[in-house]
């Protein structure tokens, strides 16, 4: 849907009880992102936000417009608009720093909780292992491999918004993939620390994190094989008991 | 972890206008409705061992439409919860790739329009 006015009213959420309106010239070609850079260099510069690559491979600039969390450098303002005003806020689930800027360390600390960490099962001096890639278990880590660490599925989840500790999509997709990788080590760990109180059981499968994921990656249904490995392994033990 | 992750994290409110949102919701409250419903069939049912007549009195409520239309409510929720189920062990438990899903979806629906053509067959003929 093209653009049919010259200004854009852009309410900027900035903190509990605070919202600033600007107006912001509309662009043919305009990006969420462009507006917040707009409004920091020509009508606001104490506007905090936080942004690198602006092509989408970096995770850095997710915030909430109009009520969905999206990475802002990927999203035409002719997508989100409402007519012509358009709401940006912080990213949910996480604590603010200021304005736009959120403080990333509980998404990243879970995304170690969750073993996301690689567990070589070989050294320098081994040969370099050869990887089938047509194997089903590497196409189900290849799935998964794309994440850039937005935290958009994070913010986008329900589970999270009331269980702080929960370990969420985006560190659980993580555990899945190396689940699913022959050069990761650390089976039993990776199950032990996402099968806990705070790990896959948790998910209801709502699914806002695979609807909204930027890069079209699928976090329900890696958590729901997550679900499923921890059962065999239950099973498993239980039977080796 | 957790005192940090509580800190004046943004409460905020979300979009959650999406097929699997739904799907989730309306499994929830079908679920609830029919868990406040069934102490209500339990009682009338032990009507049969305790008080029979008055059972009796009760039944004749059903004759009355509005019970019938609460009735055909109770189908409906118990059909939603029930498809619901399935739909989320299916979900969870078989790992299918998004065209298997597709496929089952559609399956399903011939299932439904085949068996709802027959009945209305059966009715109307």
């Amino acid at each position: 849907m093209p653009m049919t006015t010259d200004q854009i009213k852009v309410s900027i959420q900035r903190g509990e009880d605070r919202t600033d309106v600007f107006d912001v010239p509309a662009y043919e070609n305009q990006t969420v992102l462009d507006v917040v850079s707009w409004i920091q260099q020509y009508a606001d510069p104490t506007l905090s936000y936080r942004f690198a690559c602006r092509v989408g491979m970096c995770g850095s600039c997710a915030m909430m417009v109009n009520g969905v969390p999206r990475w802002t450098c990927r999203t035409h303002m002719s997508k989100v608009c409402d007519g012509d005003t358009v709401t940006i806020g912080p990213l949910r689930n996480l604590p603010v720093i200021k304005d736009l800027a959120v403080d990333m360390d509980p998404f990243f600390d879970k995304w170690t909780a969750a073993e996301g960490v690689h567990h070589p099962s070989a050294s320098r001096d081994d040969p370099i292992a050869s990887i089938d890639p047509e194997t089903p278990q590497r196409v189900t880590a290849n799935a998964g491999i794309e994440c850039i660490n937005c935290a958009v599925c994070y913010a986008a989840c329900d589970t999270v918004a009331t269980q702080p500790d929960y370990l969420g999509p985006a560190a659980l997709q993580r555990a899945w993939t190396l689940l699913n990788d022959s050069k990761d080590s650390a089976r039993t760990d990776i199950i032990d620390a996402i099968s806990g109180n705070d790990g896959c059981h948790n998910c209801h499968s709502m699914g806002s994190c695979t609807v909204y994921c930027p890069n079209e990656l699928d976090p329900m249904s890696a958590i729901a094989g997550l679900k499923r490995e921890t059962a065999t392994a239950f099973f498993k033990r239980r039977g080796n008991a | 972890m957790g005192g940090h992750c509580d800190m004046n994290r943004v409460k905020g409110s979300m979009s959650r206008a999406h097929p699997l949102w739904l799907a989730y919701i309306v499994h929830r409250i079908s679920g609830i409705i029919l868990a406040l419903f069934l102490p209500l069939h339990f009682w009338v049912l032990a009507m049969a061992l305790t008080d029979p007549t008055r059972l009796d009195g009760f039944l004749h409520l059903t004759e009355h439409s509005l019970v019938k239309l609460a009735e055909f409510g109770l189908v409906v929720l118990l059909a939603i919860h029930m498809f619901g189920g399935l739909r989320l062990m299916a979900l969870e438990w078989l790992p299918w790739a998004s065209w298997q899903k597709t496929l089952a979806a559609a399956a399903t629906a011939l299932a439904f329009l085949t068996a709802t053509l027959f009945l209305l067959n059966a009715y109307g003929g």
